[in-house]
């Protein structure tokens, strides 16, 4: 599978995405804001984390509107795998490839730590039918000031009615205030898929764990 | 061009904690029986036609779900 990364001004994590890719898929390559397309081969992107646009107005609101990412809403129309990274996550919330949205921390302070995560199980899991028999527990790190989800009250019940939430954050791992303690969700078809943590953090064991890579693998099994 | 200015507010029944931390510092100043503090954005503009702002508003300046808008003329 060969994976492509976004690249906006103001995006820090494009590198360890790449790596993390590398590690899981065949190759990997970075597209930058400014092209139309995605360049010929790539199956699925990964929308990393980072600062686009110095997050200015709000975060990921600017870089929905880059040529990149109408190239990237119709790899997800097409069915495409899509996976959102913290900015990423919020840009894809923004350009409404995904519910939601993502407020300030409920405590007003960056966090960052590790936290544990679980898999969510749900009708539509094709992004982690491997976990399926019982929810995986990750380890992954996360690192942000505005990680908040938020949905109303309607559309909560709707997404987790149809299994569109992804990742909840384990007990007492919450640490930004999330309703319902949602670290990601996918869209209704499964192939989009957005959270805060950073599993391209988490892919080697030089850092501690190597839950991450079950993040994009399963991603990888959706495509294949 | 006409001016107008936008005002952006978190949507009732969003905890704010921008405005919480922002009433929670005022009795330390002296500031006594101020509450329900809401922190919003504010944006002034030109526009050639404001019949367009509000769309403007739906697809950039304010994120719907979570944000409330008001436009000014002025």
């Amino acid at each position: 599978m060969i994976w492509g990364v976004l690249q906006f001004p103001g995006s820090c994590d494009e590198r360890d995405a790449l790596n993390a890719c590398e590690v899981v898929g065949d190759e990997a390559r970075l597209i930058w804001h400014e092209d139309r397309t995605l360049g010929g081969g790539v199956d699925g992107v990964v929308v990393p984390g980072g600062f686009s646009y110095g997050d200015y107005l709000r975060a990921g609101a600017i870089a929905r509107f880059s040529p990149a990412m109408e190239a990237v809403a119709k790899l997800a129309a097409a069915g495409g795998p899509v996976l959102g990274i913290c900015n990423g996550f919020q840009v894809l919330c923004e350009a409404g490839l995904l519910p939601g949205a993502l407020l300030r921390n409920q405590e007003l302070r960056f966090v960052c730590k590790q936290a544990d995560l679980l898999q969510v199980d749900g009708p539509k899991t094709p992004d982690i039918e491997h976990f399926s028999a019982h929810q995986h527990r990750l380890s992954i790190p996360i690192k942000h000031g505005e990680g908040r989800y938020y949905a109303p009250e309607e559309m909560l019940d709707e997404l987790e009615a149809k299994g569109q939430v992804a990742y909840r954050y384990a007990d007492g791992h919450n640490v930004n205030g999330s309703v319902r303690d949602i670290a990601g969700v996918r869209n209704e078809r499964g192939n989009v898929v957005g959270l805060m943590p950073h599993p391209e953090h988490a892919v080697d064991p030089l850092t501690g764990s190597t839950d991450g890579r079950k993040v994009f693998e399963a991603l990888e099994r959706f495509a294949s | 061009m006409p001016k107008a200015r936008v005002l952006i507010r978190p949507k009732e029944g969003i905890l704010d904690p921008q405005g919480k931390a922002v009433e929670r510092a005022l009795p330390a100043l002296g500031f006594e029986g101020v509450g329900h503090v809401r922190v919003g954005r504010m944006v002034e503009l030109e526009a050639e036609d404001p019949e367009r702002l509000g769309e403007l508003c739906e697809k950039l300046l304010a994120n719907p779900l979570i944000e409330d808008y008001e436009i000014q003329p002025l």
